[in-house]
């Protein structure tokens, strides 16, 4: 399943709620690209999860909050065209409010 | 005092509270900001918001000076929540070193 993730870990328990659920991909977009910035306490949550999941993050909202030139290696990066690739890939979505 | 909590972009209170504080200060309020949790975010430097097609942030905060407001706090614990530390915050220059709410 392809978890879509748009609000911060720092303030929403959804990351946590995600990667509680098991394997397949997280997609960060909006607010939830802080859980792909290095050096924050949701870098070794999602570190420890790399093994089950695959992250991805939405370049364009990385770039809007300054922090593209952060990301936690293991993050892919991914723009628009590339987010319809994902969710067109993966059988079921589930984008978490 | 205005207590920004929200990090900008995802949600319209980071926006809204710049706006209501430039206004403020435009009719000679003594008006001071307090960022904390993911308020920090809101002073990220280098946001690049082309991709997103929404105004940037950073630009405006450089008003807040022609507006006297100088009095910006920043809590130090949410930014190394978040990994960040004042180096990576844009600030207008008149501010004075950050004063940090707690401890």
């Amino acid at each position: 399943m392809l978890h879509i993730i748009n609000k911060s870990p720092y303030d929403r328990p959804s990351f946590d709620s995600a990667l509680k659920t098991g394997e397949g991909a997280i997609l960060l977009i909006e607010d939830g690209v802080y859980a792909a910035a290095k050096g924050g306490a949701a870098e070794t949550k999602l570190k420890a999860a790399t093994g089950k999941f695959k992250f991805y993050a939405l370049a364009v909202d990385l770039e809007a909050r300054g922090i593209a030139d952060r990301v936690i290696d293991g993050v892919t990066t991914i723009d628009y065209a590339g987010f319809v690739d994902l969710v067109a890939e993966y059988k079921t979505n589930q984008s978490w409010l | 005092m205005f207590v920004n909590r929200k990090a900008p972009y995802g949600t319209i209170y980071a926006w809204e509270s710049l706006e209501v504080v430039l206004i403020a200060a435009a009719f000679e309020q003594d008006v001071s900001m307090a960022f904390l949790d993911d308020g920090v975010y809101q002073l990220k430097k280098g946001h690049n918001t082309k991709g997103i097609e929404v105004k940037a942030f950073e630009k405006t905060f450089g008003a807040l000076e022609d507006y006297d407001v100088t009095k910006i706090y920043v809590d130090q614990e949410s930014l190394s929540e978040r990994g960040l530390t004042t180096d990576d915050l844009a600030l207008p220059s008149r501010c004075s070193p950050v004063p940090i709410l707690a401890s």
